[in-house]
């Protein structure tokens, strides 16, 4: 029986009615793992035999009882690996879980494998894994998106049924473009980041990847909420984020953001874009034109806040207390930095060094404070905007894939997250979903923004448009 | 030429709370190594803080103690260094918002060394300003071996308070009167034990030289490795002699950071300013601000003690101390509410305090936690005052007291026969039987050399074993001897 | 405390220098390679220098922010000393061990 391409939902019916089992569709996803993700590399780690115990124990009243979920390799889980793609944690096993995880535990899901990554979430495609990068389903050639590449590339190849990753600049959305799947960045402070390996605080989100927006919904139910163990998770109340998917987009009031529309972007994925907006107008939304004039700042703003924040958070990784240690050092500070240079790849280190700069004595007033001060303008521009509208519509990444080693100078992979970038920096909520696809038969994004925690609004919005269209049930040939 | 010196602190005193600053781990002092540990006080990969609303409210009543103003709202930022004792290589520490600003220790008298208390600097209550008091989290211990280094996190994100002072203090004994008096304060808000060896307290020390006279700062210079209070002053004072040495021949300051040994009685250059760390401190993403006045301040207030100096004023004006006696049983709460429970009724009080000071603290005893009924103290000063024993025979009870056979001084002294002969009739017999004993005194008396009484009166107490009222002694031999 | 002196903005990243600060060994190649890179990122960063911020208060914390999450002092059960050293490059007799520390 073919069940590694059904849906959450579709599984969950099947296992309600007793049709099939967990074990049923672990065994399937186990074995289009191994047909397929030799050509993806979506995975760093399956465990079988413990996917195979967790299906047999698993608990089917609960949310996701029996519903096997890949994760991002930055998320701790209890027992396992957390590599974050990188050498340096090649070898550590994590003592705890994540909250994310235990939710999804406590959820009855079942943990399959865990997803390649750029390495410590640094990357817009999977190439910066220690382990090998990942591959879009869809082409081969082309790069999966990143830095979630692994989780979006192993949803979209029926590898998993869902995945979880972390968005800090697009890392969520992005992929899941690229891959042609449903990618949520929830508002920042919905999902408790404990146990998620830490990029950029201020902007790091996890979430989830599936194959249709109400998956995410049924997902979003389960990982949101606050969490004592996270500072700045907020206490918002969680509603059912099922229970309002069909609220239609009647009377809706959709921005379009001017800067969002500009040359650079490529034509096809302009087209499926303006195709969209026509369809929202169509089906009863209102389309405002609004303005996001702070948006040609935000990839300088994101660039210096989140390495310099990342420059501190990484410093943790020293070979001291886990981790590769480098046998070369003598006393303790060759060992560190001995450790830090056979550890980490070059982006990794690439980042910390500009973050390390713009802290540094003298610089830290011209660039961190100031980049803090224009994303407070940027915050400010969204702020203005969802005044006049309930949520924003804009192409999630200004091309569909591109080819693995095509973009090789760092500026211009920062400059490919222009569109996601500014979500987190404002602390909304994001989506990518489905939205066409190129003449060489790529998947392009379409990108809905919605206001803090107004996921539900967000999620019907996105429902209405995948009902209306039949972009999600494509499926890659491999 | 002339020179004084120019001294400032900065004193890191352990928040007494159950748990660290940003985990729910023990903080506990000693444990076997590693195991006050978990994710987040190891830094761990995924793990992140949450504050400790006590450590916070500790912070606060500190910097009430220390007449500081509260700031309204404070936030946490990342210290960035790296150093195996730290978890994370930056310290979750307070930069620009510290919890606490200004405030001062008013120096005690008696908080300043024995030999200089007479002196009239010690006598000046002098204030030391204080710049700011920050919240923190402390490091691990690491021991050192030949070639390698061990580490214990147990100790690793516990809280700590940085209490800044400013370049006040001129001279070593100033720099101990603050920490003794500073040391009383933390302990009466029971905000921090403050015990220089088990660690609790430590201090870095700023000191400079310059002419008497010339307003321009020299160049500092930084001690490090001071584990007592004595040795504060000890390392000051070489440190001082020092730098005053080099100028005045002529030579040149370099700033640095220098360790005290102790032993050797010198300090050592360890590192120089070319070395200086560049911590690129930033507000800590992780972490929340803070504001103090949504209830934070008056849940801290409410804790708010009687402090040593007003609890010194009391006892002075309320029971009639000395300054001395009031400010050495003020300086240990716990002696302090003793001696009050001890004090009874004030006529006893400057009684009582003598008792304690000379004699039941040369015991050395643990104050908190103090054996002898407080009430033993004014039964005792009251059996002198009502006559009902003398001061040698207190003397005795006390002794017995103190040894702790736990019995009431009336029971020790009915038991060792101790009550004052004070019957009328009886000392007259007495005074009877010296003066036939000694009729050569009798004489003496009568013509006028009045001295000759005490030998009669020496009579008198050797027969009744000292047990005889000297006064009423006195007395009834006077009437006798008609005079 | 330390003092800290803001200079103005200027271009002199000095990758050896960071790359030191941050405990990072570079190869040769890599250093002037990084050089070249981030010398472009912060020149396009350099917008920023531009942008009029007059607008955003100068508090040192945002308003917007919630307050006052703290934790109550409760103790929580701690790591096993075996579980805490699992992933100790070297250890010994319960502590973490590294080459000798130096200042």
């Amino acid at each position: 029986m073919n069940l590694h391409s059904l849906t959450i939902k579709e599984l969950r019916r099947k296992l309600a009615a007793k049709e099939i089992s967990p074990k049923d569709i672990v065994s399937d996803l186990l074995a289009r793992i191994a047909a397929v993700d030799p050509q993806i590399h979506g995975y760093l780690r399956v465990n079988a035999e413990d996917a195979l115990t967790q299906a047999a124990q698993a608990e089917l009243d609960k949310p996701l009882g029996g519903i096997p979920i890949a994760i991002k390799d930055n998320i701790a889980v209890s027992g396992e690996g957390c590599t974050c793609a990188s050498k340096i944690l090649e070898n550590y096993v994590s003592p705890f879980d994540a909250t994310v995880i235990r939710k999804l535990k406590d959820a009855g899901a079942v943990l399959l494998g865990r997803a390649n990554m750029d390495e410590f979430a640094m990357g817009s495609s999977t190439e910066n894994s220690a382990f090998g990068r990942a591959h879009n389903p869809w082409n081969l050639a082309c790069i999966p998106g990143g830095s979630s590449g692994g989780s979006a590339a192993v949803v979209a190849a029926d590898e998993a049924i869902a995945a979880l990753g972390t968005d800090t600049g697009g890392s969520i959305r992005q992929p899941a473009a690229l891959c042609g799947c449903v990618g949520l960045k929830p508002t920042y402070g919905r999902v408790s980041r404990y146990g998620a390996v830490a990029f950029a605080s201020s902007l790091d989100q996890i979430g989830p990847f599936t194959k249709t927006v109400e998956d995410a919904a049924l997902l979003m139910n389960v990982i949101s909420g606050y969490d004592a163990l996270e500072n700045t998770s907020r206490p918002v109340p969680v509603p059912d984020f099922t229970a309002s998917l069909s609220a239609g987009v009647k009377g809706l009031r959709v921005g379009i953001p001017r800067e969002y529309f500009i040359a650079g972007t490529d034509p096809e994925v302009q087209a499926a874009v303006r195709q969209a907006i026509d369809w929202y107008a169509d089906h009863g939304a209102e389309i405002v034109d609004v303005s996001l004039p702070n948006t040609e700042h935000a990839i300088s703003v994101y660039y210096i806040v989140a390495t310099a924040e990342a420059s501190a958070n990484l410093a943790r990784f020293d070979g001291v207390r886990y981790g590769r240690r480098s046998p070369d050092g003598t006393d303790s500070i060759n060992t560190y930095s001995k450790t830090r240079e056979q550890g980490f790849g070059s982006e990794v280190k690439r980042r910390i060094i500009l973050g390390t700069y713009v802290l540094s004595s003298g610089y830290y007033d011209a660039y961190y404070n100031r980049a803090q001060k224009v994303r407070q303008l940027l915050r400010r521009d969204f702020t203005e905007a969802f005044k006049k509208c309930d949520v924003i519509l804009t192409p999630t990444s200004p091309t569909a894939a591109f080819k693995a080693g095509e973009k090789s100078d760092p500026l211009s992979m920062y400059l490919a997250d222009i569109f996601t970038i500014a979500v987190n920096l404002a602390e909304v909520c994001g989506i990518s979903i489905p939205c066409g696809f190129t003449a060489s038969n790529l998947p392009i994004g379409l990108q809905l923004i919605g206001s803090h925690f107004d996921e539900a609004r967000l999620l019907a919005t996105a429902q209405a448009y995948e009902q209306g269209h039949s972009w999600h049930t494509r499926k890659p040939t491999l | 030429m002339k020179y004084e010196a120019i001294i400032g602190l900065e004193v890191h005193a352990q928040v007494k709370t159950n748990t660290k600053m940003f985990c729910g781990c023990k903080n506990e002092y000693g444990g076997a190594p590693n195991t006050h540990v978990c994710p987040v006080c190891l830094g761990l990969p995924g793990a992140l803080p949450a504050p400790n609303a006590e450590a916070i409210r500790q912070t606060i009543l500190t910097g009430l103690m220390l007449d500081c103003q509260i700031a309204e709202v404070c936030k946490f930022d990342r210290k960035n260094y790296f150093y195996p004792d730290q978890a994370k290589n930056y310290q979750i520490t307070q930069y620009d918002l510290p919890l606490c600003v200004g405030g001062a220790v008013t120096l005690d008298k008696y908080a300043y060394p024995k030999e200089v208390q007479k002196e009239a600097c010690a006598d000046s209550g002098k204030k030391i300003r204080l710049n700011r008091i920050h919240l923190e989290e402390d490091v691990a211990k690491s021991t050192h071996f030949d070639t390698e280094s061990g580490i214990d996190f147990n100790r690793c994100g516990t809280p700590l308070m940085e209490i800044v002072s400013e370049a006040d203090l001129r001279t070593p004994e100033e720099a101990f009167a603050y920490l003794t008096t500073l040391k009383r304060i933390l302990n009466y808000g029971k905000v921090s034990d403050a015990d220089m060896e088990k660690g609790q307290l430590r201090c870095d020390v700023n000191v400079s030289v310059r002419p008497v006279g010339q307003e321009k700062f020299g160049t500092k210079c930084e001690l490090k490795n001071l584990n007592t209070i004595s040795g504060v002053r000890r390392a000051l004072a070489y440190e001082i002699q020092r730098q005053i040495e080099t100028v005045s021949q002529g030579g040149v300051i370099t700033q640095e950071t220098r360790r005290w040994d102790d032993a050797a009685g010198q300090t050592y250059v360890m590192r120089s300013k070319e070395n200086a760390h560049d911590y690129r401190y930033f507000p800590d993403p992780d972490l929340l601000p803070v504001r103090t006045d949504q209830g934070l301040k008056t849940a801290a207030a409410a804790g708010l003690p009687e402090l040593p100096r007003q609890k010194k004023a009391r006892f002075v004006a309320a029971l009639g101390l000395s300054e001395y006696q009031a400010e050495v049983l003020a300086a240990d709460q716990a002696l302090g509410d003793y001696f009050e429970a001890a004090a009874g009724e004030s006529r006893l009080a400057p009684a009582v305090a003598n008792y304690l000071i000379n004699d039941f603290l040369a015991t050395e005893p643990d104050t908190a936690n103090i054996k002898i009924p407080a009430e033993h103290f004014s039964q005792l000063a009251a059996l002198v005052a009502d006559g009902k024993i003398n001061s040698k025979q207190a003397k005795e009870v006390l002794a017995e007291m103190l040894a702790g056979s736990g019995a009431a001084p009336a029971d020790i002294v009915q038991k060792h026969g101790l009550a004052q002969v004070t019957d009328l009739g009886a000392l007259a017999a007495f005074c009877d039987e010296a003066m036939a004993a000694n009729p050569k005194s009798v004489a003496d008396y009568q013509s006028g050399k009045l001295g000759a009484i005490n030998a009669l009166k020496g009579f008198v107490m050797k027969k009744t074993k000292g047990q005889a009222n000297p006064a009423l002694v006195d007395e009834v031999l006077k009437k006798k001897l008609g005079s | 405390m330390v003092c800290r002196f803001w200079g103005v903005n200027s271009q002199s990243l000095n990758v050896a220098y960071v790359a030191s600060l941050a405990r990072i060994d570079l190869s040769k190649e890599e250093e002037a390679l990084f050089q070249s890179q981030l010398g472009k990122v912060l020149e396009y960063a350099r917008e920023l220098q531009q942008v009029d911020v007059s607008s955003v208060p100068d508090t040192p914390v945002d308003p917007n922010l919630p307050t006052n999450v703290l934790r109550e002092d409760v103790v929580r059960p701690s790591l096993s000393a075996a579980a805490a050293l699992r992933n100790a490059p070297q250890q010994a007799n319960h502590l973490f061990i590294m080459p000798k520390i130096i200042e």
